[in-house]
């Protein structure tokens, strides 16, 4: 996967085939630490632990059942090129929380990409989802709730086109504020 | 800085418009988004379409996603269905032809064969 965005919409896809009404997203980036963590929480089915040790092995594990996904095994290995990892806690009935770190400075770290886009997509594909997102760099953060928005909206749609361009742009200007100067390929 | 005050001028205007028409959305737009469709490039196939409509005012036309069509090969892969039911698949899909798509199936109801998966397994 070329980026961080794409990826996150691999993850928002996974929350969104296991039933989650509620995605709550947290992108950090520290200076000071060198480090880069997204994380991706739902309220989705959840998995059971062997199941999931499964998910994050597929290939080491002996499993002819299913077809071995490709979104998290990938997930990984963008965070090991770049000197980080990827967890996952899950539990049944009750949601998963995937998060990958990744070492800012390093030469193999994916970057950011076109969040708005990934979120617009989101929105416009699945707007009875609430979505969190917010961006952190440790010393200011920037919030996005669409539930939020909806309220602001009252009777308009989330989807109507001019509010979702809205949503790019405000999200855009959230990227740069946050980590602008800090992800090198943001221009602050 | 794009500020909520913005989102609010956004309502009313369009509150007006809401009013004037059906908010019906008869055709839907559905986009294979599992990993393989997300690394052929479905995400940028599917902003060009709510770009495309957006331009055309087409609010009529739902844009959604699913996970994994089953055809890796041909992704990115589109599904457009119609206000009867009746689905066509369109497989490779690009930015370009996504205008196509819009122009010519969505707003004239030609179907654009040569996307097709039909045309594609030939
Ligand atoms: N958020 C989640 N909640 C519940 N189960 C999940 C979640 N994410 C992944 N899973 C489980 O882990 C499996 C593997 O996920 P992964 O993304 O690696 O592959 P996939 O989604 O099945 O296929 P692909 O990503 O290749 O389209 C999923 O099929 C699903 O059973
Ligand atoms: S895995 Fe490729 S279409 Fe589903
Ligand atoms: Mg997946």
């Amino acid at each position: 996967m070329r980026d961080l965005s794409l990826h996150l919409m691999d993850m928002i896809q996974n929350s969104i085939t296991a039933k989650a009404t509620r995605i709550s997203i947290l992108i950090c980036a520290d200076r000071e630490s060198d480090l880069l963590e997204m994380e991706v929480k739902d309220n989705g089915i959840g998995m059971e632990s062997d199941f999931l040790k499964n998910v994050v092995n597929p290939f080491t594990t002996t499993r002819d059942t299913r077809r071995v996904g490709l979104g998290i095994p990938l997930l990984e290995a963008s965070a090991n090129r770049a000197s980080g990892e990827l967890k996952i806690t899950s539990e049944k009935f009750v949601g998963t929380t995937v998060k990958a770190s990744f070492k800012i400075s390093h030469i193999d770290r994916i970057p950011l990409g076109d969040l708005a886009q990934t979120m617009e997509g989101i929105i416009i594909a699945r707007p009875d989802i609430e979505y969190d997102l917010t961006l952190d760099n440790k010393k200011e953060r920037f919030n996005f709730n669409s539930s939020d928005i909806k309220r602001r909206l009252g009777e308009v749609p989330i989807t109507n086109f001019e509010v979702i361009k809205w949503i790019g742009e405000y999200l855009n200007d959230g990227v740069k504020t946050i980590f602008g100067g800090i992800l090198d390929e943001i221009l602050s | 800085m794009k500020s909520l005050a913005e989102l609010e001028e956004i309502r009313k205007k369009t509150l007006d418009q809401i009013n004037l028409r059906t908010n019906n959305q008869d055709v839907r737009v559905v986009v294979g988004m599992a990993t393989c469709g997300i690394a052929a490039g479905a995400r940028p196939v599917m902003n060009a379409f709510v770009e495309e409509l957006s331009k055309r005012n087409l609010s009529n036309v739902a844009v959604t996603m699913t996970g994994c069509i089953g055809i890796c090969k041909l992704e990115p892969v589109v599904e457009v269905i119609d206000k009867d039911g009746s689905k066509v698949t369109y497989v490779k899909m690009t930015p370009e032809k996504v205008a196509r798509v819009v122009a010519e199936h969505i707003v004239n109801g030609r179907v654009c064969a040569e996307y097709t998966i039909a045309e594609a397994e030939k």
